[in-house]
């Protein structure tokens, strides 16, 4: 019993860290600012998931896992803000996102609110 | 009420960091608690918004497990997109209509748009939320407004 959770949390742990090294090799492969920032919430989401969960079976019934879930908590919601701060800050200040299609960029632009000066 | 349960939280979240439990210190973090409790009341955050314990129940039992999945599927789509060779993204912004009519409402369906990887709220509206989606499929899927409905009827509880 003890080897297979340990075995689960293992497993759980090498999957975290995997996501993590996924999320960092799109970091510098993704070409832009927007694009960037979807490869990094691997890491602040599925990749700390799995870790925490996995650390929680190391830890057992205990007050550490308590600890593990409200770090979890904390993540779960300040991550989203964070990184909407980010995104918002980066377009009022006139970083616009590369664009697959480029009628939508300019009906996105045209209607954008004031604030920021348009670069393009 | 909702001082009691914020008092009954916080000496929890206390006891949960400490790990002692001695006499002095648990009085120590029931005053603190108090006290916390009186200062948010003083400026009046003790509400529906700061603390919005009836949702729990219906966050934890039925939309969290739903958001949870939507986060592992996508992330596991996003790292073939970061694997694959040509990587093949095309970033859309898109406008999605959300229909909540409560602060905590848009917040909970902003905060989930971002918290799935693939997508983020970039700027939030009364009624609709312009989203940033690595790819056009993201960008369609969310627009179908499952999300959005599951916010709504979420909110509502």
């Amino acid at each position: 019993m003890a080897d297979l959770v340990n075995l689960a949390s293992w497993i759980l742990i090498v999957a975290g860290s995997l996501f993590c090294m996924i999320g960092a090799l799109g970091l510098l492969r993704m070409p832009d600012l927007f694009t960037r920032m979807q490869a990094a919430s691997l890491v602040d989401t599925l990749g700390a998931a799995l870790l925490l969960l996995g650390m929680i079976l190391q830890a057992g019934f205990s007050l550490v896992t308590a600890k593990l879930i409200i770090i979890g908590l904390l993540l779960f919601f300040t991550s989203p803000t964070a990184t909407h701060a980010l995104a918002r800050a980066a377009r009022a200040r006139g970083v616009e996102p590369m664009l697959a299609d480029e009628s939508a960029a300019r009906q996105a632009s045209s209607k954008r609110v004031e604030g920021g000066q348009n670069q393009s | 009420m909702r001082l009691v349960s914020t008092f009954l939280i916080l000496f929890a979240f206390w006891l949960l960091l400490s790990g002692h439990y001695t006499a002095f210190l648990m009085t120590a973090g029931a005053l603190c608690a108090l006290g916390v409790v009186l200062f948010a009341r003083r400026m009046d955050v003790v509400d529906h918004e700061g603390h919005p314990v009836h949702l729990a129940p219906r966050a934890l039992l039925v939309y969290w497990p739903w958001l949870l999945k939507e986060i592992a599927v996508s992330a596991v789509q996003v790292s073939a997109i970061i694997l694959h060779p040509r990587l093949p993204i095309s970033p859309t912004l898109v406008r999605v209509p959300s229909t909540q009519k409560t602060d905590v409402g848009r917040t909970t369906f902003a905060n989930s748009i971002t918290l799935t990887p693939g997508t983020i709220s970039v700027e939030v509206a009364e009624d609709e939320i312009l989203v940033h989606a690595l790819t056009r499929n993201g960008a369609h899927s969310l627009a179908d407004g499952e999300m959005d409905r599951r916010v709504t009827r979420f909110e509502s509880a």
